[in-house]
């Protein structure tokens, strides 16, 4: 049952990770929104109205009324179009709270190691950094195998909290490997994960709003002054 | 998080962590028993703790029936799934929810004690570093009193998730008070007068720790990292 446009709509920009994660658990759930897209960094009259706390994208409007914090956003959505599309957490409290862990982890622990490396500035940095970020994925890969129980993604046969969590890194991670030579989603250490990648990039509920790696080099150059 | 042997509900603790209360108060809101394991944070990290929180290494741990939760506010959203018709902590409606948790986690990012990170400055830094981390926590304060309002408690009549969040914080106060050499009740007597009400609520008297207790704490912390 798709909402009528109007009544949904995303602030944001596209090369936002963070962005990135309401846009694919909407898709998932066939609601149509608007996007109302602002350039990186600028602060709409909107935007400051919605999310005076943080002044920051992404804020999903639904009947006007803000909600903030990407992941706080995706559950929000799986909640209020509880009826359609599929659940993206799973019904069971220990289930629910393994995948509401992995999500924190990823933001608090992993991605922050992944701007590391992007922000290094000698080579011993960005090494350091790129050891950090290649074990936490060795963490992450051994939390796919057990949450996705043999199946395609972190969700089981569909995408889930996780899979979103970190799905929504994947441009950027791009990036950061073509820009450093660096290997981080490796198929040898972490082949699952080197898979599920793929396989998140491809689905219909990602494709269209996952942000091209060619587009991202070129606004991350721009925006680095590199 | 793997599975560890341990049956019943064990929660993994050290004495005035406040994100550990925020447990202890959530399961004494739900009646639920459980054991509870005093782990010395100033000594060594026992092995179920490190077995139970490999990732993190911290307390709080909730191990249900051998299964460990990390974090607290995941636990407590946890305790309030699993045993969901005593006392719901989280409001019904999804748009609710989504705000009570937006303030969760505004308090997790903002409210910490001292050994939480190192660089909570409030009582490591002399001069202008010291009023500059003042005037934030300030700020962070008039936010949450602002966001409270008139109420009785955050998301209205009953107690729940944000009131949890934030409610072992008032039992730091006082040490707060006295480093930063100004009055709480003075700044936001509205949150003050809220942590009162918390306080007449059993599961709250009963965990909060005694801000005394709490000040002499953070004087053993400041001897041990040598700061003074």
């Amino acid at each position: 049952m798709a909402e009528a446009a109007g009544e949904v709509r995303l602030i944001g920009a596209w090369p936002s990770p963070y962005v990135l994660r309401p846009r694919v658990a909407l898709n998932l759930k066939g609601v149509e929104y608007e996007f109302l897209e602002v350039t990186f960094g600028e602060k709409s009259e909107l935007l400051l109205r919605s999310n005076p706390v943080y002044k920051k994208i992404p804020v999903l409007l639904h009947h006007d009324k803000p909600v903030c914090e990407s992941m706080i956003i995706v559950e929000y959505v799986d909640g209020a179009w509880a009826n359609s599309g599929h659940a993206i957490l799973p019904a069971d409290p220990y289930e629910r709270a393994l995948h509401r862990f992995w999500a924190v982890y990823i933001d608090d622990k992993w991605f922050p190691s992944m701007v590391g490396i992007g922000k290094a500035e000698t080579e011993e940095a960005k090494a350091e950094s790129a050891e950090q970020a290649r074990a936490g994925l060795k963490l992450l890969e051994e939390a796919f195998e057990k949450l996705s129980k043999g199946k395609a993604f972190f969700g089981g046969d569909t995408i889930g909290y996780v899979d979103i969590a970190l799905g929504a890194h994947l441009g950027w991670a791009k990036v950061i490997e073509q820009m450093t030579g660096l290997k981080l989603f490796d198929e040898e250490k972490t082949p699952l994960l080197a898979v599920w990648a793929e396989r998140f990039c491809n689905h219909e509920a990602a494709k269209e709003v996952m942000p091209e790696t060619e587009k991202l080099m070129e606004y991350a150059k721009i925006r680095l002054g590199k | 998080m793997g599975e560890v042997d341990t049956k019943g509900v064990v929660l993994l603790d050290f004495w005035v962590s406040p994100f550990g209360q925020r447990c202890r108060i959530a399961l004494a809101e739900k009646g639920v028993e459980y054991e509870y394991r005093e782990e010395n944070l100033l000594g060594d990290k026992s092995p179920l703790l490190l077995e139970s929180n490999p990732v993190y290494k911290k307390v709080p741990v909730l191990i249900h029936d051998g299964k460990p939760v990390c974090e607290s506010l995941l636990i407590v959203q946890y305790i309030d799934e699993w045993w969901p018709h005593r006392a719901p902590l989280l409001p019904a409606d999804p748009y609710a929810r989504a705000h009570a948790r937006f303030w969760a986690d505004f308090i997790d990012k903002k409210v910490r004690p001292p050994y939480a990170d190192a660089s909570y400055v409030l009582w490591k830094l002399k001069g202008e570093g010291h009023s500059a981390a003042k005037e934030e926590f300030t700020g962070i304060l008039k936010l949450l009193e602002g966001e409270l309002g008139d109420k009785k408690y955050f998301a209205g009549d009953a107690f729940g998730f944000v009131d949890i969040a934030l409610v072992p914080f008032v039992c730091w106060f006082y040490t707060y008070e006295t480093y930063a050499g100004f009055s709480i009740e003075e700044l936001t007597p509205k949150l003050v007068a809220w942590g009162k009400r918390c306080m007449e609520r059993e599961s709250v008297a009963k965990t909060l720790s005694d801000p005394h207790k709490v000040f002499e704490f953070v004087g053993v912390l400041k001897k041990r990292f040598g700061v003074e």
